[in-house]
């Protein structure tokens, strides 16, 4: 993606409209009330796309926010990963749950190979180095 | 019975509301001290090819969770060597110094450590961090959240509420349940309700965390704010999470579409017992720090849950607002705290919520009770339903933007009606059990959940149940408004949907106004001293002082006018002509005011000026004296009035009456102000008192000394009560007067007396 994309294309909806659009390619324009009536409008196409965070987190480091813009760089590779699969490793991050940094690793690889989610995946093995350092992977009643 | 040995002053104290606050000895090494504890670390930065080695104190290898985290995603070390060298009074000066523009000062925060920057801001006094807040808050115009809650969790009530907030402008509304399992039904409550009168007020479902995420991806919500940080590492293990695992939901969130900002306070650790000698400041700036690392777009903060505790020690509540501060500077929207109730004494709530007000806050509460306090299921907050109207009236006070309008009563009741019409609507349409009319219109009229005939807990329940287990989206509710006929509101819940497929509302301190995003991005706060920053607009300002029932002087000539025709049954005025001094000095002079009986009737205390006059002239003629009454009209003024009476009076002796009601007994030879006797407080004045004044007067007359009449007051805020109409009537008064104008003598007579 290597659009130009700065404070003054914010907000994106109104800036850039051309830019925003659904993951089933709906554009806002698209997204009616006779459409949802029509069932042509589903939850799906109402859920933010990567390319859309992708664009927030230039905006993000283009107001000075970089840190936010990570945030939600990281967000974007998690647009695609199942409901279920988030709430596993959310809970594996919990204190105690991962037994081992081997757990939190192979969450990581889950996340990098099967995901294409590489910024997530140094995040979660930069947690498993932590959680090492400071003895987590203890049992917890 | 004998006194006890004691001033009674401190058993009349005892019974103020505020000495049901506790407050708590400064003890540092039990966690109990505001801004600074021998244990905390002095600040301190290490950095060696690249890399922090030593933060706050701390060697790497001691490094804790937190530590590790702010070295790693908070510190920018291309800032970090120049910003820690500056003497924090240095920095302290810059925050309240109108030509250091906030940029500078957020792009230096990147480089701070938290013991650093609790150190700067320490050394600024409560009004110097007021005035920080408001010049490195993100966004330029204000906001507020609500709490939209009830004792029930009765979605009619729920979706009335949330459309009440709605209307009075909360930019986001926030609500939870008694009963967990009510997620879902609460949920579907709010975000009908919420679409009802406009759109874009954010929504959030207060839950379990799992629970929470899938509400907000089903559609219902909008944004989250109970990811909760802490300062010690063990109380973040206690709370069983961890900066990483935070992050990662953090992530999580935005990666839905969710607005997300963080929850931290003082007190937090305190309360789970990890606090480590270390004072509240400290620790919180380790979690500001730590949000800022983690790239959330703004936090909840300020005390939250733990304000209690804060405001029970010495300096609590300026800690709470030097968090804030601290949250601001380092570039985070800032939900203010301000929620849970932090005493039970009314003026320490008005103190606490006033620098908030005039400064400014992305959400000034967070939230703020929309719905009355034992509705409210997150405890009561700073304030609540029953004080709306004391908010709305300090804003207008003050000029100051609390991110609230008021709204007439016809149109609340109109919005409510809406609202419990479109759930029950949507309830029939989705099979849900439906609510009959009866229940609808208790709630309509209720103000809380006590007054209500709705759902019972088992209805709610099965609600909930169902919507959750047959997976009810938000499309199908945008779907079952439009169809039966609510297409207004379904319009609106869709838009709000739309806002998730930009993601605009991702950005710092972003809400949503008149149909558009505004946030740190497109609306920054660029506060360089008077006249920039946020002002309130003509049109905001008279948004601002249209509060309910205000006075003007048409709606006191309107009341007169009221007064006018009865007054005309019982009195008669009729002038002789000019007055004359007394021949017999058997006689008091009554002098009454230029309107008196001509454009006002009654007095402030609502006595007929008839009634008055007829006890004074009785009182009078009771001692054998004749009241002789005169009107003037070179003055209004109650000692001239008074004095000029006295003059024109054989005895020496005269009464002033104005028509509002405040009177004097006047003696010829006095100075103007130096009066026998005198009723200034006209609003508590009965008959009796005007009769016995009237009586004394006679006395003096015949040379007695009697007891002054005294007016017993109850210390009651006459002059807030009355004196607009005061002002008002007055100027009705002095309207009349002419100089030189000659005093007449008036006939007067009372005809269902006479009769």
């Amino acid at each position: 993606m290597s659009e130009r994309i700065g404070v003054a294309d914010y907000p994106l909806a109104e800036k850039r409209p051309e830019l925003v659009a659904g993951p089933r390619g709906k554009a806002l324009s698209e997204i009616t009330l006779e459409g949802v009536l029509q069932g042509e409008v589903a939850l799906e196409d109402l859920r933010i796309t990567p390319m859309a965070l992708r664009l927030q987190a230039k905006v993000s480091r283009a107001a000075g926010r970089p840190t936010l813009g990570e945030n939600l760089e990281r967000a974007a590779e998690l647009v695609g990963v199942p409901q279920a699969e988030i709430m596993r490793i959310y809970e594996l991050l919990r204190p105690g749950r991962a037994q081992s940094a081997e757990e939190l690793r192979a969450a990581a690889r889950t996340l990098r190979e099967e995901h294409g989610a590489a910024l997530m995946a140094a995040f979660v093995e930069e947690a498993a180095e932590a959680y090492e350092a400071r003895g987590l992977f203890r049992r917890r009643f | 019975m004998a006194s006890p040995n004691r001033w009674k002053r401190f058993a009349d104290w005892d019974e103020r509301p505020l000495r049901l606050d506790r407050f708590a000895v400064e003890d540092a090494a039990n966690g109990f001290a505001a801004f600074s504890s021998p244990a905390d670390p002095k600040p301190g930065l290490a950095i060696e090819g690249g890399r922090v080695v030593g933060m706050d104190g701390v060697p790497e290898a001691a490094f804790d969770m937190i530590d590790r985290f702010i070295a790693r995603h908070h510190l920018d070390l291309a800032v970090a060597p120049e910003a820690m060298a500056m003497p924090s009074a240095e920095l302290a000066r810059m925050l309240v110094d109108i030509n250091v523009p906030r940029a500078d000062l957020v792009r230096l925060a990147h480089g701070l450590t938290p013991a650093k920057l609790a150190e700067v801001v320490a050394q600024l006094s409560a009004i110097e961090i007021a005035f920080a807040y408001a010049k490195m808050r993100a966004r330029r115009t204000p906001g507020n959240q609500a709490h939209v809650t009830n004792a029930k969790d009765d979605p009619l009530q729920l979706a009335a509420d949330a459309a009440t907030a709605v209307a009075f402008g909360f930019d986001e509304i926030e609500t939870t349940m008694r009963v967990a399992r009510n997620a879902w039904s609460n949920a579907l409550a709010c975000a009908v309700g919420a679409a009802v009168g406009r759109w874009g007020t954010l929504f959030q479902c207060a839950s379990e965390e799992a629970e929470e995420l899938r509400i907000g991806m089903a559609g219902f919500t909008s944004y989250a704010e109970t990811v909760s940080v802490y300062g010690t590492e063990r109380a973040f293990i206690d709370g069983d999470d961890t900066p990483w695992s935070k992050a990662f939901l953090a992530a999580a969130y935005a990666s839905r579409g969710i607005k997300m900002r963080c929850t931290s306070g003082a007190g937090s650790e305190l309360l789970m017992g990890f606090h480590e000698s270390k004072s509240l400041l400290y620790l919180e700036a380790r979690c500001l720090c730590l949000q800022r690392a983690m790239g959330v777009q703004g936090t909840q903060n300020g005390g939250i849950d733990g304000a209690p505790l804060a405001a029970t020690m010495p300096g609590g509540i300026r800690e709470l607002m030097a968090e804030n501060l601290v949250a601001v500077w380092l570039d985070l929207e800032c939900a203010s705290g301000n929620d849970a109730r932090t005493t039970e004494s009314e003026i320490r709530v008005g103190a606490k919520i006033l620098p908030y007000l005039i400064a400014g806050s992305d959400l000034i509460c967070s939230g703020f009770g929309s719905i009355l306090k034992y509705d409210n299921s997150f405890n009561a907050s700073l304030l609540n339903g029953e004080e709306m109207e004391d908010f709305l009236v300090l804003q207008r006070d003050f000029e100051a933007d609390g991110g609230l309008t008021p709204v007439p009563e016809g149109r609340i009741l109109e919005l409510r009606r809406r609202a419990v019409d479109a759930i029950g609507a949507v309830m029939e349409e989705l099979g849900l059990p439906a609510p009959s009319a009866a229940m609808k219109e208790s709630v309509v009229f209720a103000s809380g959940s006590a007054e209500t005939r709705s759902y019972t807990p088992g209805q709610v329940g099965a609600i909930s149940g169902a919507v959750e287990a047959r997976g009810i989206s938000v499309l199908d509710v945008v779907a079952a408004l439009a169809r039966r006929g609510f297409r207004p509101e379904a319009e609106n819940l869709l838009s709000l949907l739309k806002l998730r497929l930009s993601g605009d509302y991702l950005q710092t301190a972003a809400v949503v106004r008149d149909g558009r995003v505004v946030s740190a991005v497109n609306d920054p706060n660029d506060y360089r001293g008077p006249g920039t920053g946020y002002r309130v607009s003509e049109a905001r300002r008279q948004e601002l002082y249209a509060i309910r029932d205000v006075l003007d002087r048409e709606e006191v000539l309107r009341a007169e006018a009221r007064s006018e025709k009865d007054e005309a049954r019982r009195i008669q005025y009729r002038t002789l002509g000019p007055a004359e001094p007394g021949g017999s000095p058997r006689e008091v002079v009554i002098g009454i005011s230029p309107a008196f009986g001509l454009k006002l009737f009654r007095t402030l205390a609502e006595h007929p000026l008839s009634a008055i006059l007829a006890a004074m002239t009785e009182a009078i003629a009771a001692r054998g004296l004749t009241a002789r009454i005169v009107r003037f009209r070179h003055t209004a003024d109650t000692s001239f009035l008074g004095l000029s009476a006295a003059r024109l009076s054989a005895s020496g002796i005269g009464i002033g009456l104005q028509a509002k009601g405040t009177a004097v007994i006047h003696q010829r030879d006095r100075l103007p102000h130096n009066n026998l006797e005198l009723f200034s407080n006209a609003p508590i004045t009965g008959l009796e008192h005007y009769r016995r004044m009237a009586a004394n007067a006679a006395a003096y007359a015949l040379g007695e000394m009697p007891e002054p009449v005294i007016v017993p007051t109850e210390g009651q805020a006459l002059g807030s009560r009355f004196h607009a109409r005061v002002a008002l009537i007055y100027a009705i008064e002095t309207g009349l007067t002419e100089d030189g104008a000659a005093p007449e003598e008036l006939a007067v007579r009372w005809p269902a007396r006479a009769a």
